[in-house]
């Protein structure tokens, strides 16, 4: 009897150890945002709504403003945004070449001119969170890191999703493509993302 | 109504609010340094300060302009005497000159935050600046020498 019952400690133990070892919850639970509280951990659902998410995030609307680089992306195809503009310290051009110059608070009417905002802007030069390149994994990691997301909490990434400019992806202007899924599907599948977890596919 | 304070004198113009402030300067007040090239943002010959920015006064709405200050070409200096307008003048830098008010205004800018500019500085400030004749190599000299008039007339 006593036998048998250690024998069940021991597995119990093994089991945990084995499981808080294994590098599941720091891989893929991501970034110091693991440690806020979430409404409960499901891995799976998270997931699948970050793939969703990541569509969104990997299209023009979205991507243009968030280059590998420092010069802005452009067009359906994310060809370099002409003029060059580049990033300066704060995201919003340099000199005789800023954002607002161009882009206006609203859109210009016709086709191919200036999609606006009141936000217009690349983000700062001291936090680039770029998207372009990222696979799948690495731009959950990033956007669920404290550190790499603009200084973001779970709460205030959920609030990011209704932000005016994150809304104006799904309202470009004449002759640009819109995200893939409609703003209030993203938003469903953003806030499912954060709530059940914030988890990073594998690849 | 709209109010528009334009190198230093107040306009009140009674004009739609969406129309584009370049059509305000050239065909309402009879400013017509100011260039319409493009219409769209991409050439730059419409180039005009808006509270010290060099915005696009071909995309940029009247209403946009109430109540802040915007210099035109023709209100850049009081005799035409601005280091930028002396360089050019003294290396030619014109040729056709239908974009120069543009690339003045542009310059301005970059020399106010900039008081010794790069060449590369130069081109990021004025990559969104396009001439038609080519006279990139002379607007770069003409930078520089602006700059170091600046430099001069503040010791």
């Amino acid at each position: 009897m006593k036998i048998a019952k250690l024998t069940i400690v021991i597995t119990v133990i093994v089991t945990v150890v084995g499981l808080l070892s294994s590098g599941f919850i720091s891989n893929n639970y991501a970034g110091s945002l693991g440690k806020e509280k979430v409404d409960h951990i499901d891995s799976l659902a998270s997931v699948a709504a970050f793939n969703k998410v990541y569509e969104v995030l990997m299209s023009p609307r979205c991507m243009n403003c968030h280059p590998a680089g420092d010069i802005p992306l452009q067009g359906d195809d994310s060809h370099l945004h002409t003029m060059s503009p580049i990033r300066g310290k704060d995201g919003k051009g340099v000199t005789a070449m800023k954002c607002s110059n161009c882009h206006q608070p609203t859109n210009t009417p016709g086709l191919n001119t200036p999609p606006g905002n009141p936000k217009w802007a690349l983000p700062p030069a001291d936090m680039k969170m770029v998207f372009q390149g990222r696979s799948p994994r690495e731009l959950a990691l990033q956007i669920m890191d404290y550190k790499r997301n603009g200084h973001k909490t779970k709460a205030q990434l959920i609030e990011h999703a209704r932000d005016t400019l994150v809304k104006a992806g799904w309202n470009m202007g004449e002759g640009r493509k819109p995200p893939p899924i409609p703003y209030e599907e993203f938003v469903v599948a953003w806030d499912e993302w954060i709530k059940t977890g914030g988890i990073a596919p594998k690849s | 109504m709209l109010k528009l304070n334009i190198n230093r004198k107040v306009y009140e113009l009674d004009i739609d609010p969406d129309t584009p402030l370049l059509w305000a300067l050239r065909d309402v007040i009879g400013l017509v340094g100011t260039k319409y090239g493009c219409g769209v943002a991409q050439c730059g010959a419409c180039v005009v300060h808006l509270n010290g920015e060099a915005v696009r006064s071909c995309v940029t709405k009247v209403s946009r302009a109430a109540g802040k200050q915007v210099v035109t070409i023709e209100g850049l200096s009081e005799n035409n005497d601005h280091p930028l307008q002396k360089a050019w003048l003294e290396l030619d830098v014109s040729q056709c000159g239908y974009c120069q008010a543009g690339q003045i205004m542009s310059a301005a800018v970059l020399l106010r935050e900039n008081k010794n500019p790069t060449d590369k500085d130069i081109d990021n400030a004025m990559e969104g600046n396009i001439c038609r004749c080519g006279t990139y190599l002379r607007i770069h000299k003409a930078i520089h020498l602006a700059a170091e008039m600046q430099q001069k007339g503040s010791k």
